[in-house]
């Protein structure tokens, strides 16, 4: 199967499927679709794990929850500024966190983000504290189309994850993408080869942390509501997961697996009542509050058994078969 | 007596309360060092076999009736033991890939733990007596001194310098740092590096639990007790670096007894002064304060 019909078909299924499923949440799977590819973005094609992105998707979620509610601003300005808070954001995470290499550079990620989820929980006047922002109004596109219509925002929603997956693509195979792979593979090569590599790092992470503000503040204006959750560092984890799971360093990986593992969370607590009224056992019934040892779990077998991911895993057989072919 | 408008009595009873923590990083940011040193491995379950620990002895009190003072050994010697089997199952496979793969593998299994025992115990507390003998305080005429505080910290200081003798001293010590210098040089010398490296894996993990059972009577045992401090941890080993092993005590130390003072001086910050300091040491001395740039 080639690329292009890949890209058609999960295009026309993504264009149907309001027809046939509920829109709000066929819209969150899009912005975490958008979330794990702009993290895979550092991951997959810089080689940098950052574990603090939950706090550029949380972050702009805020900002553009209180623009939208608080300012009765319209939905594109909503996700202007979470972009703005975004980069903003990953900019002096960036400055800090580049100083250190690999493993520390994931530390420092994790701890900057805490430090932001606190923030979050203090300025309470701002982000509702524990309770969260409730009732975050969608606003008008450009003042002119109502959103309150699932099926109009929906196809609103598509368009904007559509556009940012397309500027990611474009973005790895651009020269600047191919700096950052060559970075990812030998880094003391690039330096040597005169690239200031701190630069383009700094770089590739402001603008994975831009796209990770749109999908958070998209994801607010869809829901109408944000919570700590998601500046929290489970969050951070989680989009680490999907990536892990669908296939870092791959374009349609992410998506993949943000869709499996957002149904997964959804579908979770359906499935332990499933099991207990099947088995008798009672204790599958506490298994919808329980996602994080299910997440935990597939992240652990992930790691050990299948690290290229399911779309990594369906490409590297792929190369496999055509080079045992005989030319 | 007052210190620039704050009572002797609280200025005191909050540096002991950071010294307590502080004690708690120092433990937990030397573990990590250890491990790190010849694993290669962050191990972000750290938080959560600190858990464990705090978990098995409160198991061991509540329904075996077994004493604090035997949990203070066993608690232990059962993390040490199951960070051995994760080490000699799933952590062995990883140390051919990249380094990232240790600390997820790690980060699952510290979801799936935390799941665990909350899919038992629920999120809420539960409540750990402070062992009999340790109850009550004395008057040092200065402040007044709970006398379990006091142990915590006594017996962590000795503990934390045991390990620092044993690392930098002895030939066992000896053996260690050259396995994490070069591993191969030392296995061809016939020392049995594999069996070093779990044995080390569990020793780093069972000092996690030790603190654990040593924090229990002070916190409520709860599944989530590991998650928030491990991110504190791992602050504080990016401010003293991994490089030595007297840093990690005392850069442990050295920031439990910041945060005290923040505490008594803008409460508000406590929570946060560890980061904001580690934004501070990164950009002066991005290596950490006791660490080598490698």
């Amino acid at each position: 199967m080639n690329k292009n019909m890949g890209y058609a078909i999960a295009l026309a299924l993504a264009l149907a499927a309001p027809f046939f499923g509920y829109p709000v949440f066929l819209m969150k799977l899009l912005c975490f679709a958008l979330f794990a590819c702009s993290f895979n973005l550092l991951i997959g094609y810089t080689g940098l794990l950052s574990f603090g992105h939950a706090a550029f998707f949380g972050l702009a979620g805020y900002v553009a929850g209180n623009v939208l509610k608080a300012r009765g601003m319209t939905f594109e300005l909503g996700l202007l500024a979470g972009i703005a808070v975004g980069a903003v954001a990953g900019l002096v995470m960036g400055l800090v966190a580049i100083r250190r290499q690999g493993i520390y550079f994931a530390m420092i990620t994790l701890a900057l983000a805490q430090l932001v989820y606190f923030g979050a929980l203090r300025l309470s006047g701002y982000t509702g504290g524990e309770d969260g922002l409730q009732g975050v109004p969608r606003g008008t596109l450009l003042g002119l189309v109502n959103l309150g219509n699932d099926t109009t925002l929906y196809y609103v929603v598509l368009a904007v994850a559509v556009a940012g997956y397309a500027l990611i693509v474009r973005t790895v195979h651009s020269p600047f993408g191919q700096v950052l792979k060559a970075i990812k593979e030998n880094e003391p090569r690039a330096i040597s080869l005169g690239y200031d590599v701190d630069r383009y790092k700094l770089l590739a992470l402001v603008l994975s942390a831009a796209l990770s503000g749109l999908a958070g503040a998209m994801n607010t204006a869809v829901q109408g509501f944000e919570t700590l959750t998601d500046v929290h560092w489970t969050m951070s984890g989680l989009v680490i997961l999907m990536t892990l799971v669908g296939g870092m360093g791959t374009l349609s990986g992410p998506m993949l697996g943000a869709v499996l593992i957002i149904a997964l969370e959804n579908q979770l607590g359906d499935f332990g009542n499933f099991m207990a009224a099947h088995t008798g056992i009672e204790w599958f019934s506490t298994l919808g509050e329980s996602v994080g040892m299910v997440t935990g779990l597939i992240f652990m077998a992930c790691v050990l058994l299948f690290r290229r991911g399911i779309i990594g895993e369906i490409v590297a057989r792929q190369a496999e078969k055509a080079a045992r072919k005989p030319a | 007596m007052e210190i620039f408008g704050v009572p002797l009595q609280a200025m005191m009873s909050q540096l002991l309360l950071g010294l307590v923590n502080g004690s708690f990083y120092a433990m937990l940011s030397l573990g990590l060092a250890v491990i790190f040193g010849l694993l290669n491995v962050i191990n972000f379950a750290h938080g959560a076999l600190y858990m464990m620990g705090a978990f098995f002895a409160w198991m061991g009190v509540n329904y075996f009736g077994a004493s604090y003072w035997l949990m203070l050994v066993v608690a232990p010697l059962l993390v040490g033991a199951f960070g051995i089997v994760i080490e000699r199952t799933m952590l062995r496979w990883l140390y051919q890939v990249d380094q990232v793969y240790g600390l997820l593998l790690t980060f699952g299994l510290t979801l799936l733990l935390e799941g665990i025992f909350r899919s038992f115990y629920g999120v809420s507390g539960q409540p750990f007596d402070t062992p009999a003998l340790l109850q009550g305080s004395t008057d040092l005429g200065f402040m007044i001194l709970p006398n379990y505080r006091a142990w915590v910290v006594a017996a962590s200081l000795v503990v934390c310098f045991a390990t620092w003798f044993v690392i930098e001293k002895t030939k066992l010590g000896a053996y260690l740092r050259a396995g994490t210098e070069n591993p191969r040089l030392v296995e061809a010398f016939g020392v049995n590096v594999p069996l070093m490296v779990t044995l080390t894996y569990g020793f780093g993990v069972a000092l996690a639990g030790f603190a654990g059972v040593l924090a229990a009577p002070i916190i409520q045992v709860s599944p989530l007790m590991g998650a928030n401090l491990i991110i504190v941890v791992f602050a504080v080993v990016v401010i003293g670096g991994m490089g030595s092993i007297m840093g990690s005590i005392l850069t442990g130390l050295g920031l439990g007894v910041v945060e005290g003072l923040t505490r008594v001086y803008y409460p508000a910050g406590s929570a946060t002064v560890v980061f904001v300091l580690m934004i501070v040491v990164l950009l002066l001395r991005p290596a950490g304060l006791f660490g080598k740039e490698r």
